[in-house]
């Protein structure tokens, strides 16, 4: 029993919704690109793993400082203690367990790993809340103190690491069974890497589905563009800041045990070397869009391996050129979130 | 004529003049007050830190931009002179000048760029993308190892009035030989003086003004006419010049260039915790805070060790204490710089004497 | 400011309190001193309308109202408690709902998006979603589409929808019909009505001569950061000298 008139047609005519599908084009085109480019599909495939693989990892690690930035607009310049932090607290799970990780059995391998990441990841968690209330607070919606006082705080605590591990690197060799490579055909693919693109997707995954699914994920997504409303509906948003900031260091922990296994040395200054990729792939996928990082991830682990192979010179700076290059086109990277 | 000198930029606290005034004698005379390499090393590296480093007060203090290019332009100065005179057989003025002449054109070229490019944008983009091309260059540096001596650096002769050979005259003046050493010292002391007053000179310009109404509050700026993207180009510009020589004079100093003396990320971070604990936008907190900074560098190491010996034994106290630590406690005071010095050493001296005039009255 | 509610049959002491009640209450926003003394009140199930002119504060006041900007002195009581200094989200939990001038809605989020987020005490009240839609039709078409591809009727519709998805004691809407089509406002007012109706009590900004004429019960007019007249509707309506006085126009006007 409608008091209103019929809403008059012209008011319901919209043009479809269009979704932006360019982005996701390009982490295939890439690859189908490269492929008669380097020749041999052997080669191409071991190439695309090895680049999928550093890729996730890299994913994993910014994932949660694109998303505090989205969301609080507060810019971590420490987020690498958390991924050196991470790894070393991995150690404190790894090293004791050794004998079970020698063993070449994967459930066994695979058990000490789990509890090491959740070890990891709660750890972080818990710098990172720290990390929140006594250096991000007090300078909140100052983006120059903000930055001093993170970059501050990432050297004090690769200073703790160095007092409380040792001033030396630490090795962590691989799990027996994750050691040596699969043969697909011709091509090798490490099981390791395997392992960390699974990784990747399932926590690609889960942060999809729990941003569009749960409430929680609502709150982050409207938080985004609206903090002050959110909070007039009764949400307290200090709380989410701090959920959120705990689980992006969290994150950022568990890429860095995935990552210092990669590289099977672990040093105090792994998170602060990373950094600088680690911005330029928020820059490329927006800041504030953890879709835009994912593929950005993809694309500059993809891009350095491929160039790596077929023009070695400019390997090191492809992640610069690709940056530019996207913003080019793209000059509030690649889904823009209005926060940039 | 003080006044003149510094610009009308005075002190303006007891305190702090006569902090300032030990410096500038300690740092003229030092190669009479000290003997050894190592005092005098550590008395130019002050001179070419204070320059440093108020080159980026100018940024940070007085624009309110972030730059984590700095360094960059500091290793471009200091391996222009460098590469030019290790690629000659013969090392003149003559080179060394033209070296240091292409260093500066590219630093401009590069300041332009990546200020056009990027000073159009949010702060924290800049930073970022400072970030992410100072660290390119520093990897293009390293790498490029045939041209630019790689990892290990390069290392040269100067120009034989600068080498340790050479002696002025012929007897020795208060105790010290007239060496090439010395006078590269004052070449170092002289230019680094004229380059800090210039700073000076512009930060109390009108143009240094504008620049501090663009940190406060850039919109207003642009309102009341002043086209905030060319003042940021030219602070941008003037800070990388300047830093550029700066380089020049310490390669000069060194006689070796290197990626991790003149590029390396540790200078940028000694740079942040300079400016921030000396106190930024007062370019005497450069002076102050490089002193403190490159003594503590050089000698506070010796103490820790000291602390660390006598605690040996305690499992985490000690580890705290070792030599190799002493960034921890370097950046928890930075912290709380931030947090409780907003202003820095100078700040708070200039402060306290403000309080001290105004309940006189 | 008594009124008679209109509910007689519970002689409840609290309901004749006003719902809302501000006492001198003053704003400051950085160095410009924007409200200079408030007083307000709003009673229980009555549409209370703000009027004033362009600047007058009225934004400002359901701001404050809300704890988006902090009041710098006097008080805001809200069903017996005091809510100057709480938090927006306690104010918002103490049974506020808030539509802003700008509407805020989620761009990014769904209609059906928008309004879960907005039902904070649990699932989404089929029955009530359904009410709401009899209004708002076109929420029924946009269920699952992002809220920023809506126009700009439809937005107000998500975000009134929003404020009334939960039962809240009080509604603070700023200026709703603001460039909306006659049809729209048609069926927002139909909307408020029906929430009078079961009870809700309103505290509506607006300049629609013939919303206000139409829905409200007393009149507040703002000035220079003070409320310079407050009555029953009736009699700033019938007093047309006043209304050109006040506000610069006559409610006269036919829609």
């Amino acid at each position: 029993m409608s008091l209103a008139p019929a809403v008059p047609s012209a008011d319901v005519q919209l043009p479809a919704t269009r979704r932006d599908i360019a982005p996701l084009l390009l982490v295939p085109a890439l690859m189908l690109v490269t492929l008669p480019l380097v020749g041999s599909w052997s080669t191409w495939v071991t190439l695309t793993v090895a680049g999928l693989a550093m890729g996730m990892m890299i994913f994993i690690m910014a994932s949660g400082l694109t998303l505090v930035f989205g969301l609080m607009n507060v810019i971590n310049f420490g987020h690498g203690a958390f991924i050196a932090v991470g790894a070393f607290s991995a150690t404190l799970v790894l090293l004791p367990l050794r004998h079970w990780l020698e063993m070449d059995s994967l459930p066994s391998n695979l058990a000490v790993l789990a509890l090491a990441i959740v070890v990891a990841m709660l750890v972080t968690a818990l710098l990172g809340w720290a990390f929140e209330r006594l250096l991000i607070q007090p300078v909140y919606g100052q983006h120059l103190k903000q930055i001093l006082v993170t970059m501050g705080g990432m050297i004090v605590a690769e200073q703790l690491i160095h007092v409380l591990w040792g001033a030396a690197t630490i090795a962590v060799p691989l799990p027996t069974a994750l050691r040596g490579a699969l043969l697909l055909g011709d091509a090798a693919i490490d099981k390791y890497r395997l392992v960390a693109v699974a990784v990747g997707l399932v926590v690609f995954i889960a942060m999809y589905l729990i941003l569009n699914r749960t409430k929680i994920g609502l709150l982050v997504r409207a938080g985004v563009e609206h903090g002050e409303m959110v909070e007039a509906l009764g949400y307290r948003i200090r709380r989410l800041f701090v959920l959120v900031f705990a689980a992006g260091a969290g994150l950022a922990g568990l890429g860095g045990v995935m990552w210092g296994l990669y590289k099977e040395t672990l040093t105090a200054s792994m998170g602060g070397e990373i950094m600088v990729m680690l911005f330029i792939v928020i820059i490329i996928g927006g800041l504030g869009s953890v879709g835009g990082c994912f593929i950005g991830a993809l694309l500059i682990a993809l891009v350095a391996n491929y160039t790596g192979f077929l023009a070695p010179g400019i390997a090191l700076v492809s992640g610069i050129v690709l940056m530019i290059s996207v913003l080019l086109w793209r000059p509030a990277g690649l889904y823009a979130t209005g926060r940039g | 004529m003080l006044r003149q000198l510094l610009s009308g930029d005075l002190p303006r606290s007891r305190s702090l003049t006569a902090l300032l005034v030990v410096i500038v004698l300690g740092l003229a005379l030092a190669p009479f007050l000290t003997s050894g390499a190592r005092p005098l090393n550590t008395a130019a590296t002050i001179c070419v830190y204070i320059v440093l480093v108020a080159s980026y007060d100018l940024l940070l203090g007085y624009t309110g931009i972030v730059s984590f290019a700095h360094t960059m332009f500091y290793g471009i100065g200091a391996y222009g002179i460098g590469l030019a005179l290790a690629r000659v057989d013969e090392p003149t003025w003559g080179v060394a000048m033209t070296g240091l002449g292409l260093a500066l054109l590219l630093a401009l070229a590069l300041a332009l760029v990546v200020g056009l490019f990027a000073l159009r944008v949010q702060a924290i983009f800049y930073a970022m993308i400072t970030l992410a091309v100072a660290s390119s260059f520093a990897v293009l540096a390293s790498q490029l190892s045939d041209f630019t001596g790689g990892e290990d650096g390069v290392t040269f002769s100067v120009p034989h009035v600068l080498s340790p050979a050479y002696r002025l005259v012929e007897r020795e003046v208060f105790g010290r030989h007239l060496d090439g050493r010395l006078l590269t010292y004052y070449v170092v002391f002289v230019g680094c003086l004229l380059l800090f007053l210039f700073l000076l000179r512009l930060v109390n310009s009108p143009f240094g003004r504008v620049l501090q109404a663009i940190r406060e509050n850039a919109f207003r700026a642009e309102a009341l006419g002043y086209r905030t993207m060319v003042y940021r180009i030219w602070a941008n510009v003037l800070a990388a010049l300047t830093a550029s020589l700066a380089g020049a004079l310490m390669a000069l100093w060194l006689r070796y260039v290197g990626p991790k003396t003149s590029l390396g990320f540790e200078v940028m971070t000694d740079i942040l915790l300079i400016v921030v604990i000396g106190g930024m936008g007062t370019m005497y907190g450069a002076v102050v805070g490089a002193t403190l900074f490159i003594l503590a560098q050089n000698y506070l190491k010796d103490w820790m060790a000291h602390g660390a010996a006598a605690l040996d034994g305690v499992p985490v106290l000690a580890a705290a204490l070792h030599p190799d630590r002493w960034m921890l406690w370097l950046g928890l005071l930075f912290i709380l710089s931030i947090y409780w010095f907003p202003v820095g050493i100078v700040g708070k001296l200039r402060l306290r004497a403000w309080l001290a005039a105004r309940s006189l009255r | 400011m008594e009124r008679p509610t209109p509910n007689m049959l519970a002689p409840d002491p609290a309901a004749h309190q006003p719902l809302l009640r501000l006492t001198g209450v003053h704003t400051h926003i950085g160095q410009y001193h924007i409200l200079h003394g408030v007083d307000l009140q709003v009673a229980r199930g009555e549409l209370a309308v703000l009027l004033g002119r362009n600047g007058a504060g009225k934004t400002t006041t359901l701001r404050t109202i809300m704890g988006l900007w902090r009041a710098s002195s006097g008080s805001i009581h809200f069903d017996g408690s005091d809510i100057t200094r709480l938090a927006t989200s306690a104010i918002a939990r103490a049974g506020i709902a808030y539509v802003p001038e700008n509407m805020a809605v989620f761009s990014d989020l769904t209609v059906r998006e928008n309004l879960v987020l907005a039902a904070r005490d649990g699932p989404l009240d089929t029955a009530r979603v359904d009410w709401i839609c009899g209004f708002f039709p076109a929420l029924r078409t946009f269920w699952h589409r992002p809220a920023g591809n809506l126009s700009g009727g439809q937005k107000q519709m998500v975000a009134i929808a929003r404020a009334i998805v939960e039962p809240r004691k009080l509604l603070l809407v700023d200026e709703p019909t603001k460039g909306l089509a006659p049809a729209i406002v048609h069926s927002l007012m139909a909307a408020f009505r029906e929430l009078k109706a079961q009870g809700a009590t309103i505290l509506l900004v607006e300049q629609n001569v013939h919303v206000v004429r139409a829905l409200g019960d007393t009149a507040s007019v703002m000035d220079g950061g003070r409320v310079v007249h407050a009555g029953p509707m009736a009699v700033l309506a019938g007093d047309a000298a006043l209304q050109q006085r006040l506000l610069g126009l006559s409610l006269d006007t036919q829609p």
